[in-house]
């Protein structure tokens, strides 16, 4: 049992942290409170979902700004639009924050700004991803020491 | 709570993000709706049963999902979609035979302009996004509100073919829809008395 309270204060501390640092908002805690018996891998799920969807964006942002021709500032805003959008359904608070500033350089037609905050997004991305990794590989381990994941409020 | 003999209500779900799919899905079948998700205004025009010419014509009747295999209690849908947006897709099944199906609308951008607009074109109501589970325990209402309309016109129509004896009998069998109708009802106000 100790390893069990071991592991969910872990959790419990790392999930604060991940809220207190920006990089989950209260969005993400609404998907964690969705998961029961019928949907029980939901949060996974989501997650796996909007980190294919960040990729695919991601390279088209990166696509349509490498346009030496011209950039397509319309096509670039569509996909930060979009993710700007996947990030505050699954509680991606700094992703998200980041796509607002990203809009802004698009309206204005800024390259270089854009640029910056393609730079700035995928950094973010990243992050998140192997923190949320993390977040989960806790969750297996609480399970497979026959606990039960704390829920957080 | 799903009462004995009575149906599940069937959502029909539109987005183009498949993330925000899978939110709603789960959400509504939290709430024990039957759920329907698709990506795009043409398929739920397609899945509704309705094509592009039907919506032209405003002297269609309405009888209630006519020309539906599977019956749609609720249409909700996302704005910004490419091709047809959710005001678009609203706009049609307005005025299409399916014009008493409630229609709500998601959006993750807070335009009153957009909102009032979307209203005045007949949705029943705007959500914005991320989209709770309370904003969903709106839904329940609108649906029961047409069904139960749906069913007393059902009732009137059948009572205008019949001769007045079977009418008689018939409006003593009425009541207890009615009362069943009141309960439901009653079970939902909590939220409005706030």
């Amino acid at each position: 049992m100790d390893v069990v309270n071991q592991l969910q204060r872990q959790f419990l501390d790392y999930s604060a942290s991940l809220h207190r640092e920006g990089f989950l908002d209260d969005q993400f805690t609404q998907l964690q409170k969705l998961q029961d018996e019928n949907s029980p891998d939901f949060v996974v799920e989501v997650a796996s979902l909007f980190f294919e969807d960040c990729e695919k964006l991601i390279n088209n942002m990166a696509r349509a700004l490498e346009q030496q021709q011209g950039v397509d500032f319309k096509q670039v805003d569509a996909s930060v639009h979009q993710l700007k959008g996947s990030s505050s359904s699954i509680g991606a608070m700094r992703v998200k924050n980041v796509c607002i500033a990203f809009r802004s350089f698009c309206e204005a037609q800024n390259r270089e700004g854009c640029l910056r905050c393609l730079q700035q997004v995928t950094q973010e991305y990243s992050l998140l991803k192997n923190k949320l990794q993390t977040l989960f590989r806790l969750e297996q381990q609480i399970l497979a020491a026959g606990g039960s994941v704390p829920t957080i409020e | 709570m799903v009462m004995a003999g009575e149906s599940q209500f069937h959502v029909l779900a539109v987005d183009d993000s498949i993330i925000d799919r899978k939110i709603i899905q789960t959400l509504l079948k939290t709430l024990s709706y039957q759920v329907t998700t698709v990506d795009s205004g043409a398929k739920a025009l397609e899945f509704l049963g309705l094509h592009q010419d039907d919506t032209t014509n405003p002297n269609t009747p309405s009888p209630p999902n006519n020309h539906q295999e599977v019956e749609v209690n609720l249409v909700i849908t996302d704005y910004c979609m490419p091709g047809m947006t959710g005001y678009d897709l609203l706009k049609k099944i307005k005025e299409s035979s399916l014009r008493n199906m409630p229609v709500v609308i998601m959006s993750s951008e807070n335009v009153p302009s957009r909102i009032t607009r979307c209203l005045e074109e007949g949705a029943e109501e705007f959500f914005l996004k991320p989209v709770r589970l309370s904003d969903l325990s709106k839904l329940r209402p609108l649906m029961l509100k047409t069904k139960l309309k749906d069913q007393n016109q059902k009732q009137e129509e059948k009572a205008a073919f019949q001769s007045p004896k079977l009418q008689q009998v018939e409006q003593k069998q009425q009541p207890s829809n009615d009362d069943k109708g009141k309960a439901i009802d009653e079970g939902l106000s909590p939220e409005k008395k706030n």
